[in-house]
């Protein structure tokens, strides 16, 4: 296949151009470990809000100081839909959904996953002091614009866990 | 004769559901700026956007895609494989999308073009969903059998371009919708007619993305077409560089399918080591794209010093751009660019999670898809309805302008819906005031030069139906232009020998094996969780 000098400097161009690509979604990916959302693990949706995973919403304040927030979503709310957490600190979110999937978003954040009915999601983000808009950002019917809650995130000191669940 | 009806019939078609979904989408980009209109309620924008989605997405491009090859396969061949077959399948896929569409407008489908479940559908809408699709294969066995017919005749000789990537095109396309023809027979369609009480929705979303990445391909494949076998000969140049060509499409064939995580980073359900998988293939799918940029530019630029430009950049003036043909591929070209780079974002492992179902989601399609595909499609139907029907283009002035507003329309609609997106305004929402919530607030101007760019869209769309429905209604011409190709610039004298690109069955192969490796695993794994199905949902 006869290839014209500049077509092949371009291709080459390309080509390091995808490797560099590569290279840095590797190094992101197996070198410091950052992944999107991927956990599997699968619960009843018809009984979840009587399985002791999510049988109350809120946030909790592991004895080790980590910090988890459960959360249930169903047409057309979040539960809870509202919730107070520590700025600067790693906080793992662990969501399913009663009904249709969802989508959890802190407004202007990368702190996002899809909620599915039957699955277990989780992803865990430390973000800065601020108030955030929470939006379902997967339709999930005649109500989805109305699905919304706040985000409170606190200055560490200042923190308590709202609305708390006991560990 | 029967190939020129068959031609025409898919063209209308397309050219129908292309106006109606246009009209609905100048109302969703209103609601989106919060006004309020006469009728204007949540029931029915969401019905709508499921309208605008299926006909835009499904309808308008699988006919034009069908029309195109038939014609391209009437040039190749003088004939059209098994004409019969290609009528049986025009009238099943009309008849399926007009029972889709049937239960969309009467509200009892509002799922979204996704169709996501538990969001659950009437079953006539899988149901005709899947007839438009097993209509579509017809299409593809034609195709490809119009391609051996062509190889066979002279042996020693490559096929047109345009026939190799057609060919191309059909087999991808099988491949391709073995996904979602596995999703509406063994999960949608049972599940809504109640022969079974419940779907796994992780299941359901990977046979859809396993569909879902390579439908942007079938789209953008003619419309690549078209750039590399009409463009450069309108422009007055030749193909830079053909063998490359070949390439191209035959990468396309093999690439498009393995990559369908990438659309799915925030599912939970599948282990990140096969999302990362998917990323890398959906990285080494640019590359044919990236090859095309070259080609066209440089057929451009040599089209632009035949007609006598010099200097570094005075050949882009002397191009035609006052020709309705040429004028809407350039355009189109241009959008993708833009489309292309916010592509790699949405693409990009550790990205996606800013822009996953934001605006930029539907603001990047409206680029590929809205501009890319669709902007040549019209273009192309400004070509080639005249050359099969042997009418005159009518309203060409219209035709002229047309493109402009849609490039327009497309900047303020797009860029703006980029930017919202990075300020997480989630797409496909009825109203983005959120109780009047701060963060909603920084919106506000953005989707109102949105709102302004979906008039001037539905102005462009309402243009382009007008030309096509006086051109198509129109007198029979005098003069009778035939499709031709454009000529390459290095062409052996005897053409082109077929090479390994040409053996597009064997990379059919490769492609299948490499669906195999990126999907068997982690199916095999979610088989074997512990898995609880869900009941349909209709609240809409």
């Amino acid at each position: 296949m006869n290839v014209d000098l500049y077509e092949k400097i371009w291709m080459y161009g390309v080509a390091v151009m995808l490797a560099l690509f590569f290279g840095s979604t590797a190094m992101a990916a197996i070198g410091r470990n950052i992944h999107p959302p991927s956990h599997v693990e699968t619960i009843d949706p018809k009984t979840a809000l009587a399985d002791p995973r999510f049988a109350k919403q809120g946030v909790t304040r592991g004895l080790d100081g980590k910090v988890d927030a459960s959360v249930v979503g169903m047409m057309f709310v979040w539960l809870p839909a509202e919730a107070t957490i520590p700025a600067d600190t790693p906080v793992t979110f662990r969501l399913t959904s009663m009904d249709v999937v969802h989508g959890y978003q802190i407004v202007r954040t990368n702190g996002q996953v899809m909620v599915v009915p039957g699955y277990v999601s989780q992803f865990t983000v430390s973000l800065p002091v601020g108030e955030y808009l929470v939006a379902c950002n997967e339709y999930c019917g005649i109500g989805h614009h109305t699905m919304a809650g706040k985000l409170h995130v606190v200055p560490k000191e200042q923190w308590t866990p709202f609305p708390e669940v006991a560990k | 004769m029967n190939a020129r009806r068959l031609i025409l019939a898919n063209i209308w078609v397309s050219v129908i559901a292309f106006g109606v979904a246009a009209a609905m989408a100048v109302m969703q980009a209103l609601s989106r700026a919060n006004l309020d209109l006469p009728f204007r309620t949540a029931r029915m924008y969401y019905m709508s956007v499921t309208a605008h989605g299926v006909l835009m997405g499904l309808v308008f491009t699988t006919f034009f895609i069908m029309g195109l090859g038939y014609a391209i396969a009437e040039r190749e061949n003088g004939e059209i494989r098994w004409p019969k077959l290609g009528w049986i399948g025009f009238w099943v896929a009309l008849a399926g999308a007009a029972m889709a569409l049937g239960t969309i407008l009467t509200f009892k489908s509002s799922v979204l073009y996704t169709f996501y479940p538990p969001l659950q559908a009437h079953p006539l809408f899988y149901i005709g969903l899947t007839l438009l699709v097993v209509a579509s294969w017809g299409w593809c066995a034609s195709m490809i059998a119009s391609w051996r017919d062509a190889r066979r005749r002279d042996p020693g000789r490559s096929v047109s371009l345009a026939m190799h990537a057609t060919a191309a095109n059909a087999m991808l396309w099988l491949l391709a919708t073995v996904g979602v023809a596995s999703e509406m027979l063994f999960q949608l369609i049972p599940w809504s007619l109640g022969l079974t009480k419940t779907v796994d929705p992780i299941l359901a979303r990977t046979l859809f993305w396993y569909f879902g990445h390579p439908l942007v391909y079938f789209w953008i494949l003619p419309a690549y077409t078209i750039w590399y076998t009409v463009l450069p000969r309108e422009a007055g140049g030749k193909l830079f560089s053909e063998p490359l060509g070949r390439m191209v499409f035959t990468l396309f064939l093999i690439l498009s399918t393995p990559v369908g995580f990438h659309h799915q980073f925030q599912d939970p359900g599948i282990p990140a080591s096969w999302k990362l998988f998917h990323t890398f293939n959906t990285m080494a799918i640019s590359f044919p794209s990236l090859v095309t940029a070259f080609t066209i530019v440089a057929s451009l630029e040599v089209a632009g010093r035949l007609r006598g430009g010099t200097g570094l950049f005075g050949w882009i003036r002397k191009l035609p751009w006052s020709d309705p043909v040429v004028l809407s591929v350039l355009l189109a070209a241009l959008l993708f660019m833009v489309g292309g780079f916010g592509g790699a974002v949405n693409a990009a492992y550790a990205l996606n999670g800013v822009v996953h179902n934001t605006a930029w989601i539907p603001a990047h399609f409206h680029l590929t898809v809205g501009s890319a595909a669709a902007l040549t499609f019209m273009g192309a139907c400004y070509w080639l309805v005249p050359r099969v029907s042997g009418k005159k283009l009518e309203l060409v002035p219209l035709a002229r302008v047309q493109p402009w507003l849609w490039f327009i329309g497309m900047v303020l609609f797009s860029f703006t819906g980029h930017i919202t997106g990075l300020m997480g305004l989630p797409r496909r929402i009825y109203t983005t005031t959120y109780g009047d919530a701060a963060q909603a607030k920084a919106w506000e101007t953005l989707t109102g030069v949105s709102a302004v760019g979906g008039i001037v869209l539905f102005a462009s769309a309402g243009f382009f139906v007008l030309v096509m429905l006086f051109t198509l209604l129109g007198k029979e011409g005098t003069e009778t232009a035939k499709i031709e190709w454009a000529e390459s610039l290095s062409m052996p004298p005897g053409g082109y020998k077929p090479g390994l690109w040409d053996r597009l069955g064997l990379w059919f192969g490769v492609a299948v094996v490499l669906v195999v490796i990126a999907y068997a695993i982690p199916l095999w794994d979610l088989f074997h969780l512990t898995r609880y199905g869900s009941p349909g949902f209709k609240p809409f």
